[in-house]
């Protein structure tokens, strides 16, 4: 299909707060993004009028109980069935921060044995600093090919791009810690990992938030699920680097996120 | 009738929040405090009076919402 054909849902309800450059990241390569209240979906819109689903960042529902929860708990009393069936179809579903907690929260992510696991598989808990942390991080892309999001990054580039988050400390249930890090090494789930200037995987403060394994984004067994906590929108182009007074980039690191997926998707639709 | 959900980080997980607030107490010169921990707490008020109803339904909040059953448990008391 043609880039001007794909319509992307930007999925909002209230506290949602960085739908903006997400749609226009889509806009700027030619896509037809539109924001979509999840009460919508309901009732005017369905979800298979689209060909992506992205939900972006925020504070969605004030981040009580836990950030995503509640966004995540109401999709899934609402929309279950059409999502299994959206992801099923192999249509790229995106979360980028709090789109991510989301992702886990519905079990959406990291989705070792089903499509969308009945509870959550893992978490995304309070930074070890315990503080909001908001600065550039550096990713190295450990994708083999596997997440449909990230197939113009090569393997193993290191991108900068952004964090603003209280809550992105990807864990595993203690018990089952190794044995799930080692499925999601297996599959290629692994997408990108905080490192350091060297390309390490540092700790503090280049791993703003202490994930196990240094994680900072996941996709599905199958690639088309996609979950990140630093912000590729907010690095669309050049100038929004921290250092592109030096060196001059044209374009962002996280504009290859966005030509990814519609580059997935004007192929497989 | 009312219940008190509490919800709990499971046994090993990091409480930053609570080692934070233990620095700062052992900072204001609380010298004996050894360990804190944070814990939510929603009181729910149910419209009913069926204490099996309310235990029942409120596992089913738990799971569905109040807890993540990967670093936290629950402790339900009605009041």
């Amino acid at each position: 299909m043609d880039t001007d054909d794909i319509r992307v849902a930007v999925l909002l309800i209230e506290g949602t707060n960085n739908e903006g450059e997400v749609y226009l990241a889509f806009k700027r390569l030619g896509a037809e993004p539109e924001f979509v209240h999840l009460k919508q979906l309901m009732h005017e819109k369905d979800i298979f009028d689209y060909q992506c689903l992205m939900i972006p960042g925020g504070f969605s529902a004030g981040d009580y109980i836990r950030a995503g929860a509640i966004f995540a708990a109401r999709m899934k009393s609402t929309l279950c069935k059409k999502l299994i069936e959206f992801a099923k179809n192999g249509y790229p579903v995106g979360g980028i921060c709090n789109g991510f907690q989301v992702l886990v929260e519905l079990g959406l992510l990291p989705a070792f044995d089903s499509v969308m696991s009945n509870y959550p598989q893992a978490a995304l808990a309070i930074n070890d600093s315990s503080r909001f942390e908001c600065r550039p991080t550096l990713l190295k892309h450990e994708s083999k090919g596997n997440c449909i999001f990230t197939k113009k990054i090569p393997y193993q580039e290191v991108v900068l791009m952004p964090s603003a988050h209280a809550e992105g400390k990807f864990l595993f249930p203690l018990e089952k810690k190794d044995e799930y890090l080692q499925y999601l090494i297996d599959n290629d789930q692994v997408v990108f990992r905080y490192v350091g200037p060297q390309g390490d995987y540092a700790g503090y403060p280049w791993n703003p938030n202490g994930s196990i394994h240094n994680i900072a984004s996941i996709c599905s067994p199958e690639g088309n699920v996609f979950g990140m906590m630093p912000h590729p929108e907010r690095v669309f182009y050049g100038f929004t680097h921290p250092d592109w007074t030096r060196v001059h980039k044209e374009n962002g690191d996280g504009k290859a996120v966005f030509e990814s997926v519609l580059d997935y998707i004007r192929r497989k639709f | 009738m009312e219940a008190d959900v509490t919800i709990i980080l499971k046994k090993g997980v990091a409480d930053p929040e609570g080692s934070n607030v233990k620095k700062a107490l052992n900072l204001l010169g609380f010298d004996e405090v050894r360990k804190v921990q944070t814990m939510k707490t929603f009181r729910i008020d149910l419209a009913t009076e069926d204490r099996g109803k309310a235990k029942k339904d409120i596992d089913e909040m738990c799971k569905k919402l109040l807890a993540n059953p990967v670093i936290q448990t629950y402790r339900v008391e009605i009041r």
